[in-house]
């Protein structure tokens, strides 16, 4: 019996390892092995293993273009979403109810809509004939031009990243104890104190896990900078699109698929320590 | 007590309408009577909705996406279930790597993802074949479903279970008649979910898909960047509205909020 049952869950989960080993841990090894293929633009990939893709991307400046194109797209999204959630957050939990739920619905929902067709709403907005040039328009300010340039993927990016920076800062909130709140202001704090000295340090991990996971997301985003940047402005997901099926230079579109995945990795456990220990020493001296 | 003040209703009021922007636009957009991507003001015309019930393109790969979504979400839920509860009635070592191992389809870039299933794909020569896109799919939205299943059935009161046991019924039994029936509202959320998403995802399927088995999502990606009219926007508010009564109904079954946020 007791064998039976230390048996039982691996039996249970049995399905689920078996297509996850064989749809996830097994692809990601032969990519990594792919990305040292040697690649002949006549013959294709060969059985060889070469380091020149890692070498061609670090060494290029191109790739190196890309990526930090990439990362200051991904960054100042993650600012502006932090801008924007972190209050909105604040006031969606601060109305009654049914406004709340309803306001937070809206909020949220576009994230069950498909990212081409939010996208493709974008590019009605800022294109040309959208109601940005319109609006420049109609004040003589003449045309100008959002599309296609970094501040289209930007916007776009933050509409659809916005709802994963308001949801982590909304439990957190859900946690906070309104009484705390007014006994800050009883003890005569001022309300912008009292926001800063007693609210924001406890939706401090909501904060960080918001913007993580904003930031990786908005780092490999595929969609939106194929929509929204042109032929022209490329992030480092739509370079690696273009080298499988353009260029069909696939050990090198491993290669920086691979590098993306890493840094994505390094820049958010980084992030994460200089925050915690940001975040215990605030902690300490309260 | 705390109340907004106007300031802040205002910025309340900025953001709902950055949220909602896109899809209103596109909404109207899908009306216009003309040949260009133009807001209708006068008269509204239902022929792009017309239009795209008659281009073959767009059927097929709608027919592609929903079988795709319902294959998808019916397996993902199949295996999440006995894994969920695997995960919650059982103490062993390399629960919590398992947990994790599950949920890292959120974690990995969809990139990543297709990227590396491209190349098993075409080492196998599964390229193009609808069962393995089927495969693929589950493995992306198996956390969400696995997240409600063990919501649901750590939420559920395991006494029930022991009850039935102590009364003498199989665990078989137990399982059909208490436990299934008790954590159905996050069995039938978890695959609305999952459903939802496989049907709008994009980035992945792009590698994945083959002119036969491509998805509506990759089809409308490809049709965007070849041309522009209001085919488009037709498609695109047609997605919107199955959306939002796919959206309805996870709102009567398991509270919209619930899944989006997360337990409490």
């Amino acid at each position: 019996m007791s064998q039976a049952k230390s048996n039982a869950p691996w039996l249970l989960s049995a399905p689920a390892i078996a297509l996850f080993v064989a749809l996830l841990l097994a692809p990601m090894l032969m990519t990594a092995v792919l990305s040292f293929n040697v690649f002949d633009y006549n013959t294709g990939i060969k059985n060889a293993y070469t380091l020149d893709h890692y070498i061609a991307v670090f060494t290029d400046d191109y790739y190196y273009e890309v990526f930090w194109r990439t990362f200051w797209i991904a960054a100042v999204t993650t600012g502006i979403c932090l801008l924007v959630g972190a209050p909105e957050a604040y006031i969606l939990s601060r109305m009654k109810t049914p406004w709340r739920s309803i306001f937070l619905l809206i909020v949220l929902a576009p994230l069950l809509v498909s990212v081409v067709v939010r996208a493709f709403g974008w590019s009605l907005l800022l294109g040309p004939r959208g109601i940005f040039n319109q609006i420049s328009l109609a004040l003589d300010l003449g045309n100008i031009k959002i599309l296609y340039t970094e501040w289209a993927v930007i916007i776009a990016l933050v509409h659809v990243m916005l709802p994963f920076m308001i949801i982590p800062i909304w439990t957190s909130l859900q946690k906070l104890d309104p009484g705390v709140e007014n006994a800050a202001l009883s003890l005569a704090a001022t309300p912008f104190a009292t926001l800063r000295r007693v609210i924001f340090p406890q939706v401090v991990p909501g904060i960080l896990s918001g913007s993580l996971i904003v930031f990786g997301l908005s780092a490999s985003a595929f969609a939106i900078p194929g929509l929204l940047g042109g032929r022209r402005l490329k992030m480092v997901a739509t370079v690696v699109y273009d080298e499988y099926l353009h260029e069909l230079n696939w050990p090198l579109g491993a290669t920086l698929a691979l590098i993306l995945l890493a840094a994505n990795l390094v820049v958010m456990l980084s992030y994460n320590k200089v925050l915690e220990r940001k975040y215990q020493k605030s902690m300490g001296v309260a | 007590m705390n109340k907004n003040g106007p300031l802040a209703l205002l910025f309340n009021g900025l953001v709902i309408s950055f949220m909602l922007a896109p899809l209103v636009i596109v909404c109207l957009v899908a009306f216009t009577p003309g040949n260009t991507l133009t807001i209708p003001t006068t008269e509204f015309s239902l022929r792009w909705f017309v239009a795209v019930f008659n281009h073959s393109d767009f059927v097929t790969a709608f027919w592609n996406s929903l079988w795709l979504a319902i294959a998808s979400a019916s397996l993902s839920t199949a295996i999440a279930i006995p894994a969920g509860l695997a995960i919650t009635r059982f103490q062993f070592k390399g629960r919590d790597a398992l947990n994790g191992l599950f949920l890292s389809p959120l974690i990995v870039p969809h990139l990543v993802l297709g990227v590396a299933l491209l190349r098993l794909f075409s080492l196998i020569g599964a390229t193009g074949s609808f069962g393995w896109l089927v495969m693929a799919h589950t493995l992306i939205v198996t956390p969400f479903v696995l997240r409600l299943i063990v919501a649901a059935s750590s939420g559920m009161d395991s006494h029930c279970e022991d009850a039935a046991l102590s009364l003498g019924a199989s665990r078989v039994t137990v399982f059909w008649r208490v436990t299934l029936p008790m954590i159905l509202p996050g069995v039938t959320g978890g695959w609305l979910l999952a459903f939802i998403n496989s049907f709008d995802e994009v980035t992945m399927s792009i590698f994945v898909t083959s002119p036969v088995t491509v998805t509506l999502p990759v089809r409308m990606y490809m049709y965007a960047t070849e041309s522009v009219d209001p085919l488009m926007a037709a498609v695109s508010a047609l997605m919107v509205a199955l959306t939002a009564g796919v959206m309805v109904i996870l709102d009567r079954l398991y509270g919209l909020d619930k899944i989006l946020v997360g337990e409490k």
